[in-house]
């Protein structure tokens, strides 16, 4: 990713029920914002790739109508790009079809060109030529498990992946299946969700199954992740063999968020919902929540955000970016999107009165990758 | 049965091809053409009638069915009138000088 002391320029792109909108903002603070694109298609994906001396804006578009499929752009949303034969689709023999793009995750700046998605039927997909084509990862997809994954209330997702940017291991998670690993680039899985309860079913500590919402890696501590689940916030310092708890002091211990800092150690961000059964911000005071040690205690952050708030925030509708300090942003179901520049002290309003936020996605780019600002059209 | 001789052409379809009326939101992944017209001597299937009118359009297919050959949920392709689910679904029969329309459903907010 992009070096961020000679940033210039910020970009923020917002996938949402009906569209894609995208901002820019010289300091994080005003923005301008441009859209929507994609009108009236959902846009539940976003990958901002700035490696390979470009900014290129992947997005996973789907519409109710004429299905799914992935556009690419290269000159912040000016012109977008439809691969001619799709860049991601079922082949031949799997007799099925691809429903949703829930994930489009550039990998490590060692690895440039290499991009991978996560999609629903539950599947994970790598692409080497920067997004354009992606190929079915098959040692997930013909995995034994892959029957008795569930599919969530959201659809049945691969919606995290982790990618360890030195060697070739790769964990995901999915609604309903728990967490996977892989030590060897993608050829074989093996569940790891010790630790994890999946209280609704009738054995709670199931090999797999757990309804693991969002995972992240700790950017500076080797073979440590954090999980927001389907109730519980949990903490793995063994690459995921085990997992321990690490909801006490968080004002509830379900929500969809996991965010984790570009390179400090043990600084990770949620933002909790009340309960499985009434998915509000607690007491509809709505808090972004920042350990600064692992888990072991959390800050609440709400300067900036408007009291009350009644709508949630959905696992991929939250990122930071690798600026310094991190920013961190996130869009609500009712369609408000905040902005920090200082990893969550203070919070600011980009854009309101859109439809649900499905996905954000933030970079700081250079001044050479930007084109002409788009202006706020109000 | 080939994409070959599509003309773009409007109006009444030769009683020797069939043509394929696009919704407006379509026709930018067909070159901006609103009519797809295929040469046919005898009847043939809306599948394969499909296959032949978007053989040079592949982004303009996958609108229109998935990867397992399916029609998407909420497209509705009419025979002189009628729904193909109704019908034989994607092996119902359009004969030359017919049309075949696609309009997608309106529903939902």
């Amino acid at each position: 990713m992009g070096v961020m002391a000679t940033a210039e320029s910020y970009v923020l792109a917002i996938g949402t029920k009906k569209g894609l909108w995208i901002a820019t903002s010289p300091d994080r603070k005003d923005w301008s914002v441009s859209g929507p694109h994609f009108l009236m298609s959902e846009i539940p994906s976003i990958g901002i790739d700035t490696r390979a001396g470009r900014t290129r804006i992947l997005v996973g578009v789907r519409s109710e109508h004429w299905g799914p499929t992935v556009f690419h752009s290269d000159d912040l949303g000016a012109s977008w790009n439809e691969p001619e034969n799709g860049a991601i689709t079922f082949p031949d023999g799997t007799d099925a079809a691809l429903e949703r793009i829930w994930q489009i995750h550039p990998d490590a700046d060692s690895r440039p060109g290499v991009v991978w998605a996560g999609c629903e039927p539950i599947s994970v997909w790598k692409s080497t030529d920067g997004g354009e084509h992606f190929e079915l990862n098959r040692g997930l997809w013909d995995h034994p498990h892959r029957s008795e994954w569930g599919a969530g209330y959201g659809g049945a997702a691969a919606h995290s992946i982790v990618v360890d940017p030195t060697g070739d291991k790769v964990h995901v998670a999915m609604s309903t299946g728990g967490v996977y690993r892989s030590l060897d680039g993608g050829t074989s899985w093996e569940p790891r969700n010790k630790g994890i309860s999946a209280y609704f079913m009738p054995d709670p500590n199931p090999e797999f199954g757990q309804c693991v919402h969002k995972i992240a890696a700790d950017a500076a501590v080797g073979g440590r992740l954090y999980a927001q689940n389907h109730h519980g916030v949990y903490r793995s310092d063994d690459d995921a063999e085990s997992w321990e708890s690490i909801a006490d002091g968080l004002p509830a211990d379900f929500g969809f968020v996991m965010l984790t800092h570009p390179r400090r150690a043990g600084t990770a961000w949620v933002i909790p919902l009340k309960a499985d059964g009434e998915r509000i911000p607690p007491d509809g005071k709505l808090a972004v929540h920042r350990t600064d040690d692992a888990g072991a205690s959390w800050k609440r952050l709400d300067d900036g955000l408007p009291d009350p708030e009644y709508n949630a925030v959905l696992r991929d509708a939250a990122c930071v970016d690798e600026a310094e300090p991190a920013g961190v942003y996130f869009g609500t179901r009712g369609g408000s999107v905040y902005a920090s520049a200082d990893e969550g002290e203070h919070f600011s309003e980009v854009a309101s009165h859109l439809p649900d936020v499905l996905c954000v996605r933030a970079a700081a780019v250079s001044a050479a990758q930007v084109p002409p600002l788009p202006r706020r059209h109000d | 049965m080939s994409a070959d001789g599509m003309t773009g052409a409007k109006g009444e379809p030769a009683d020797t091809a069939i043509s394929v009326i696009l919704p407006s939101v379509l026709q930018p992944l067909a070159g901006g053409q609103s009519i797809l017209t295929a040469p046919a001597e005898a009847a043939v299937t809306v599948g394969s009638l499909l296959d032949a009118v978007t053989g040079d359009y592949p982004a303009l297919s996958r609108r229109l069915r998935d990867e397992t050959g399916a029609v998407r949920r909420y497209v509705n392709i009419y025979v002189n009138g009628n729904e193909i689910r109704r019908l034989q679904g994607l092996a119902t029969t359009v004969a030359p000088g017919q049309e075949l329309l696609i309009i997608q459903s309106v529903a939902g907010g």
